[in-house]
């Protein structure tokens, strides 16, 4: 009799704990939307924050994130798939792939200040990009390559060994069958990686901090376009933290908002691609 | 088939072998390119380690040997902008360790019982609606947790701090920004890490280890905390320790609920932990302040690193008792 | 005549839609070892687990008809499941020790109905270890890991940990299939030895080993327990044609 009150006793304790995880979840975005509503509209999203006409907007922000997502993929992804296609297809066991495992694994257990003093001192000092766009892709790519390398190679591994045996079969270069037969079928995983990359891209906020500061204002049309790369941008992170040190509350709820949109986009996207893949497979 | 189209058409056939000598040498010429270029991009992982451990080294070294090694881990003055500034950064070392190891004492529980939840005891549709819960958790930016926690929690704190304290003279009212508060973020942060790894050691205990304990007579309560729990350790443990790497490296959300002053890590003080001592100066230090920040970027560094290692570690274990 | 174990009464299982077991009315005698024999997928695995309600643990199952230990149904409701278990104890085909120490193993029975005491634990430790014919061969090392022993030991092993609870009833599923000859024999023995205090039942697709160890034999086909008696009558002169095929390989 004890012993069935004891178990109901924690068996009380598992669904009480289980619970309070989903109310976190709920009392978060329920709690953020609430007060952050209110300040999402038209000009908060279209405009840049102006001292004249006493207007906030985030839309430097968004730009900036964008940039960041955009150019972190770009030096991110293909290093990172590139790596998985070795480690599953060339190298074949042994030393190299272990000694890659387990850099690959350090990275991803390195909290995102370490990367943004290396990425402040490296990208920024020895090769002068100051604070810029570029310097926090630069470092994002870097904290983001263990994501996209684990998720590449985790969908090579699942693509069956009867294609490889197949194409070797017909006579097919290994390059041709990389590029023919093992990508296409990766690539639910590949693009899995790149959307989770995408979330902590832009949930990203010390790295960049550190490495690309907090400019807020939109890019000049044209050459501009470009050269704001080499300028210092804010993401919507990065601008949340300052308005919330600067108590610009209903500001950083606003962001929150816009944030918490993107979270939740983001993580649907992935849902459905899982569904996909089960689908195929 | 092919001597005879070589005899009738023998120059064309000539051509086309010259033609398939040509492309098979641009073929070896692509595929060692290919492989080339392959592995240089797996050993990119490499080169960021090794250039990160460099440039951390590097820059943390020099203000060990101007300050002294003594001076700034174990002396606990910190006051880099003084006009005989020093350098102690053992509140800080302390803090983080502190934070950490509360975080960690809150938050791996109440996570062990959900992945409990999710792999043994939920109907399956409602642990996928829970699964989709903690995901979702593991999502959102740590601003918004910093944020959350110092719209809500903070003030709860200071309401709690104000009744503790209400007649011990000479406490500094820290407005609910505190070490509690930080730890209580960090608990909330760590848990979708630990959940989902716990969960996925839980399910791998083979199911006849489960069997033989029904049969032995044990309750299902019994049978997770005596067989299923203990064969799932060496993942749990892996769960644990990326939970202490996670909560070791939070800087803003911590930032933000702190309080960030200098202080001995206790529940009601506003202290600073060596990622919130970066982030919020890093900004404005210069000269041997900021060498001494990169210093305390080296620190937390060196933990990560022996975390990494211990990790590295209990993984082989587990390979190793899989054979 | 003997003392009659258990019965079964019209019994019947369904898996969902699967009619598993059809109408199995037999009787188990105590202080003897009866064998279930007959091809893979003919019921005899499920049969043995009706005897512990270890098919409660799978989702859709239905049952009809009684089982009775000692003359009480074991479905009736209200029945203490983690009681029966204690009774009827269960021997797996692959042999599982959990992964903790040897001691600790056999201790866990006991420890989960209760036994807390050092003094008490230590001495049905041992006693079930020597029960199983494998004290000898472990107690030198009762602190170091069950997965460290070879596969015939760890078998012995979750014998031990079986008889640790007191059973009345062992229930063996292919206890040996996954053994090598050497450790086969021991297990077999065992088994022998078993009968002079619990009820045993076996279940094997080995009907050497069935001749060997049992004194009764029940042969199961399609869910059906078609004959049932002494291994002796049995194998010697089976009274049913489809008993006469099997036994003599004409088919399973």
């Amino acid at each position: 009799m004890i012993r069935k009150l004891a178990d109901s006793f924690i068996l009380g304790m598992i669904y009480g704990a289980a619970f309070f995880s989903v109310m976190l979840l709920v009392g978060i975005i329920g709690y953020v939307f609430v007060k952050g509503f209110p300040f999402v509209h038209w000009t908060f999203l279209t405009t840049v924050t102006s001292i004249l006409r006493g207007s906030t907007g985030i839309a430097g922000n968004l730009v900036n994130t964008f940039y960041v997502a955009v150019l972190t993929l770009v030096f991110a992804v293909p290093v990172g798939v590139g790596a998985a296609v070795w480690m599953n297809e060339y190298a074949g066991g042994g030393w190299g792939v272990r000694l890659i495992e387990f850099t690959t694994q350090t990275l991803a257990g390195m909290p995102s200040v370490i990367f943004g003093l290396f990425g402040m001192v490296f990208f920024g000092g020895t090769l002068g990009l100051g604070y810029s766009v570029l310097t926090g892709s630069l470092t994002l790519a870097v904290m983001v390559l263990p994501l996209i390398t684990h998720n590449a190679r985790e969908a090579l591994r699942a693509v069956p060994d009867s294609y490889r045996i197949g194409a070797a079969g017909m006579g097919a270069t290994k390059w041709y069958m990389i590029r023919t037969i093992l990508l296409p079928a990766a690539m639910p995983g590949i693009v899995t990686g790149i959307i989770l990359a995408v979330g902590r891209i832009v949930g990203e906020s010390a790295a960049l901090l550190l490495t690309a500061g907090s400019g807020y204002l939109l890019p000049q049309s044209g050459r501009g376009l470009l050269h704001k790369v080499l300028e210092s941008g804010g993401t919507l992170t990065v601008q949340m933290y300052l308005s919330m040190s600067k108590a610009r509350y209903g500001e950083a709820f606003g962001i929150g908002v816009v944030l918490l949109c993107l979270v939740l986009a983001i993580n649907l996207c992935v849902r459905l691609i899982a569904a996909y893949t089960k689908r195929i497979f | 088939m092919q001597y005879i189209s070589a005899e009738r058409y023998g120059n064309s056939y000539r051509n086309a072998e010259k033609k398939r000598y040509r492309d098979r040498s641009r073929a070896e010429l692509v595929e060692t390119v290919a492989e080339t270029v392959f592995t240089f991009c797996a050993f990119c992982s490499v080169l960021a380690v090794a250039s990160i451990t460099l440039y951390m080294v590097v820059n943390g070294t020099p203000a060990v040997f101007r300050v002294g090694l003594k001076d700034i881990l174990f002396s606990s003055t910190w006051k880099p902008v003084a006009k005989e500034p020093s350098f102690g950064i053992f509140y800080v070392v302390l803090s983080s360790i502190a934070g950490t190891a509360m975080a960690v004492i809150l938050g791996v529980p109440v996570a062990l019982l959900t992945a409990v939840f999710l792999a043994e005891v939920a109907p399956k549709k409602l642990a996928a609606t829970v699964g989709a819960a903690v995901e979702l958790l593991a999502g959102i930016p740590s601003v918004i947790y910093g944020m959350i926690g110092m719209m809500v929690l903070n003030p709860v704190m200071y309401r709690l701090e104000q009744r503790i304290f209400a007649r011990t003279p000479g406490h500094q009212f820290t407005g609910g920004a505190n070490l509690l508060s930080a730890a209580l973020v960090l608990a909330v942060m760590i848990m979708p890490t630990v959940i989902s790894i716990s969960e996925t050691a839980i399910r791998a205990v083979p199911a006849h280890l489960r069997a033989s304990s029904y049969a032995l007579g044990a309750s299902r309560v019994q049978t997770i905390f005596r067989v299923v729990l203990p064969a799932a350790k060496p993942g749990i443990a892996t769960a644990v320790v990326l939970g202490v790497g996670r909560a070791l490296g939070e800087a803003m959300a911590v930032s933000l609920v702190s309080g960030g002053s200098v202080n001995v890590p206790l529940p009601f003080r506003s202290v600073r932990f060596l990622t919130t001592a970066l982030v919020s100066e890093m900004g404005y230090a210069g000269g041997l302040h900021r060498q001494v920040l990169f210093t305390v970027g080296l620190v937390l560094f060196v933990f990560i690193m022996l975390i990494n290692l211990s990790l590295n570690r209990i993984l082989k274990e587990r390979e190793r008792q899989d054979d | 005549m003997d003392d009659i174990k258990i019965r079964t009464d019209h019994l019947n299982l369904y898996y969902g839609r699967t009619h598993a077991l059809k109408n199995v009315s037999v009787k188990i005698r105590a202080q003897a070892v009866t064998a279930l024999i007959g091809p893979s997928g003919c019921g005899k695995s499920t049969f043995l687990k009706t005897l512990n309600r270890m098919n409660d643990l799978s989702g859709n199952v239905r049952i009809e008809g009684g089982v009775y230990l000692d003359g009480k149904d074991i479905y009736a409701p209200g029945v203490d499941v983690a009681k029966l278990r204690r009774k009827v104890g269960m021997v797996f085909q692959e042999p599982n020790p959990f992964p903790m120490s040897i001691y600790d193993n056999v201790a866990y029975g006991p420890r989960v109905h209760g036994i807390k005491d050092h003094g008490t634990l230590e001495k049905i430790v041992e006693e079930s270890l020597r029960g199983a014919s494998i004290w000898d061969e472990v107690k030198g090392r009762l602190r170091k890991s069950a997965l460290g022993l070879s596969g015939g030991q760890k078998q012995r092993l979750c014998i031990a940990r079986a008889m640790a609870v007191e059973p009345e009833v062992l229930l063996m599923d292919e206890p040996t299939s996954a053994l090598d000859p050497a450790s086969t024999v021991k297990v077999e023995e065992l088994m022998k030895e078993l009968k002079k205090k619990y009820t045993v039942v076996v279940v094997t697709h080995n009907m050497q080993q069935a001749a060997r160890v049992s004194d009764d034999t029940f042969f199961f086909l399609m869910g059906e327990a078609v004959e049932t008696g002494s291994t002796y009558s049995l194998f010697s002169k089976p009274r049913d044609r489809r008993t006469f095929d099997y036994i003599n390989g004409r088919f399973g």
